[in-house]
């Protein structure tokens, strides 16, 4: 039959056993450099002079498993702000995206805003927004408007990354081919239907793993609603710190935060090869 | 090949720029009903502009464009409605690559047509049946090879029972081998009674298929007429020298 049916040549045997001993030997040594930096980091910081005192009012286990109920509690504000806050920037980042796709004169003053907003909020540093938002909004004392620290410092967060997200799902807009909108548009759809069912869907898929990304920043900055006293993982921990005068609180909330975020990173990942894989005309 | 009835599509002194560049420059032409145009002319001659500016999917910059005695060019006339009845098939086919085969066929009768779509999915199967993709109809096009994704192209084009087709060079991007069973089923389009208007570089295509051939040169109809006329003896020393270099190629 077939050349395939004997089996690889001797040829070729030779060059996979050539590549994996190659491989191998790089392994190793990538392997044996880590175990050296790692081991110098920890030598270096064990023996410097101030680390007894670090580790007591940094790393302090009994300190930690005494906070860790009231800074797990406090987790739980932030990860309500967090799936909150996602669903509200994924909603008005689209939003202000459409606003700016818009062609024509007469879109120009809906355009020249959501140009305007995004400059301002990916400017603005997040803590003066929700400094000006959770201090100055309730100083109005404004009827029906909210004074929680929880409702504005989300609401806070979801103004700043809102811009981001917006510039993401524009990008992801115009990378659509225009192409694809001049067959639709031939078809007869609309404006508004080729932007629906023909540009958004191929959009959403290119920008969805920098749209994790920007996620997995949220759910970290979602803790900076503590300067508004909310309760929060990072002020609750703030609040045993000032009764102890240990660190050990903050060092845990940033663990549980990293804990938090690793999932949403690796699928992030895990989409972004995907998609890097499909896009080199693999299968779907 | 049925025999042509009053024109269904015409242009008068068609103009297009592109800035500075001037690619149509007053382009009068007319498809009658069941009647197959073939434009023809080296690149850059404007075919794919003239297809582009019938089909509403540029702005003229002078001239009109009448289908059925309306035109519409006119910026008073719904430009999507305009749009519902004319088929356009891509050179690079331009299917939705997020959406099955059949729902790309769909689509249009579905969101644009209010077909139900039960009725239009059987519909689409129906089609897919007679261009032989049926199998593929739950297959996203980038698992279809060139002439299958075209075919599915001409598919969805067609679904709509446009009034007139637009064809822009629909084989050039396919491999030799491919370009076949493309041409067979626009042959097989032309032969129902489809009016349609077609940009090729398929000068063996043009002649067997095409009631009218026009050669386009630097944005204006520079001769026109039967195949045999056109192709076979050229009055113009231009549409000469273009077919002496498609002979050159072995393309007629």
């Amino acid at each position: 039959m077939s050349v395939l049916d004997a089996g690889p040549s001797t040829v070729e045997l030779d060059r996979r056993a050539y590549r994996r001993s190659r491989a191998r030997r790089s392994t190793l040594g990538a392997l044996a450099s880590t175990l050296v930096f790692a081991l110098v980091a920890y030598l270096t910081i064990t023996n410097a002079p101030g680390w007894p005192r670090v580790r007591t009012t940094f790393f302090d286990l009994d300190i930690a498993r005494q906070s860790l109920r009231p800074v797990l509690a406090g987790l739980w504000v932030n990860l309500q702000v967090l799936v909150i806050g996602a669903v509200l920037v994924a909603v008005l980042g689209l939003g202000i995206a459409l606003l700016r796709t818009l062609r024509g004169p007469i879109f120009a003053p809906l355009r020249i805003v959501a140009t305007i907003y995004v400059d301002i909020f990916r400017g603005i540093p997040l803590i003066v927004v929700l400094y000006l938002v959770g201090f100055g909004v309730p100083a109005l004392r404004l009827e029906g408007v909210p004074t929680s620290g929880f409702v504005l410092g989300t609401a806070a967060v979801v103004l700043t990354y809102s811009a981001y997200v917006a510039e993401v799902f524009r990008a992801g807009i115009e990378s659509v081919h225009p192409s694809q909108v001049a067959a639709a548009r031939s078809l007869g759809l609309s404006h508004r239907q080729t932007t629906r069912l023909v540009v958004l869907p191929q959009a959403v898929r290119t920008v969805t793993p920098p749209l994790l990304n920007d996620f997995v920043a949220l759910q970290k900055d979602v803790g900076l609603i503590s300067v508004l006293t909310v309760t929060d993982a990072v002020r609750a921990s703030q609040i045993i710190v000032g009764q102890t005068f240990n660190f050990t609180p903050y060092v845990l909330a940033g663990l549980l935060f990293v804990l938090l975020a690793v999932p949403s990173a690796r699928l992030a990942d895990h989409l972004t090869v995907r998609a890097l894989r499909r896009q080199q005309g693999g299968g779907r | 090949m049925s025999a042509p009835g009053p024109a269904v599509l015409r242009c008068e002194n068609v103009v297009k720029i592109y800035s500075d560049l001037a690619v149509l420059r007053g382009v009068d032409l007319s498809v009658r009903e069941h009647e197959v145009v073939a434009l023809i002319g080296a690149s850059g001659s404007g075919k794919s502009t003239l297809l582009r500016c019938v089909g509403l999917l540029e702005t003229v910059d002078d001239g009109q464009v009448w289908l059925d005695d309306q035109d519409i060019t006119d910026p008073r006339v719904d430009a999507d409605l305009v749009r519902r009845r004319f088929g356009v098939v891509f050179q690079a086919y331009n299917l939705f690559p997020h959406m099955s085969v059949v729902d790309n066929i769909t689509l249009a009768p579905r969101v644009v047509h209010g077909v139900d779509p039960s009725v239009a999915r059987d519909e689409a199967m129906a089609l897919l049946d007679r261009i032989g993709l049926v199998d593929k109809a739950d297959s996203y096009p980038d698992k279809l090879s060139g002439g299958q994704q075209q075919r599915a192209a001409i598919a969805r084009a067609i679904a709509v029972r446009p009034r007139v087709l637009l064809l822009d060079e629909v084989t050039s991007a396919l491999d030799p081998e491919l370009v076949g069973e493309v041409l067979s089923l626009v042959r097989e389009l032309a032969g129902q009674g489809l009016t349609i208007l077609m940009a090729t570089h398929e000068m063996g295509f043009a002649k067997q298929v095409a009631d009218t051939v026009c050669f386009l040169d630097q944005g204006v109809v520079l001769e026109s007429g039967p195949p045999s006329q056109v192709l076979g003896a050229p009055v113009h020393a231009r549409t000469q020298q273009f077919l002496a270099r498609i002979v050159d190629a072995g393309r007629l």
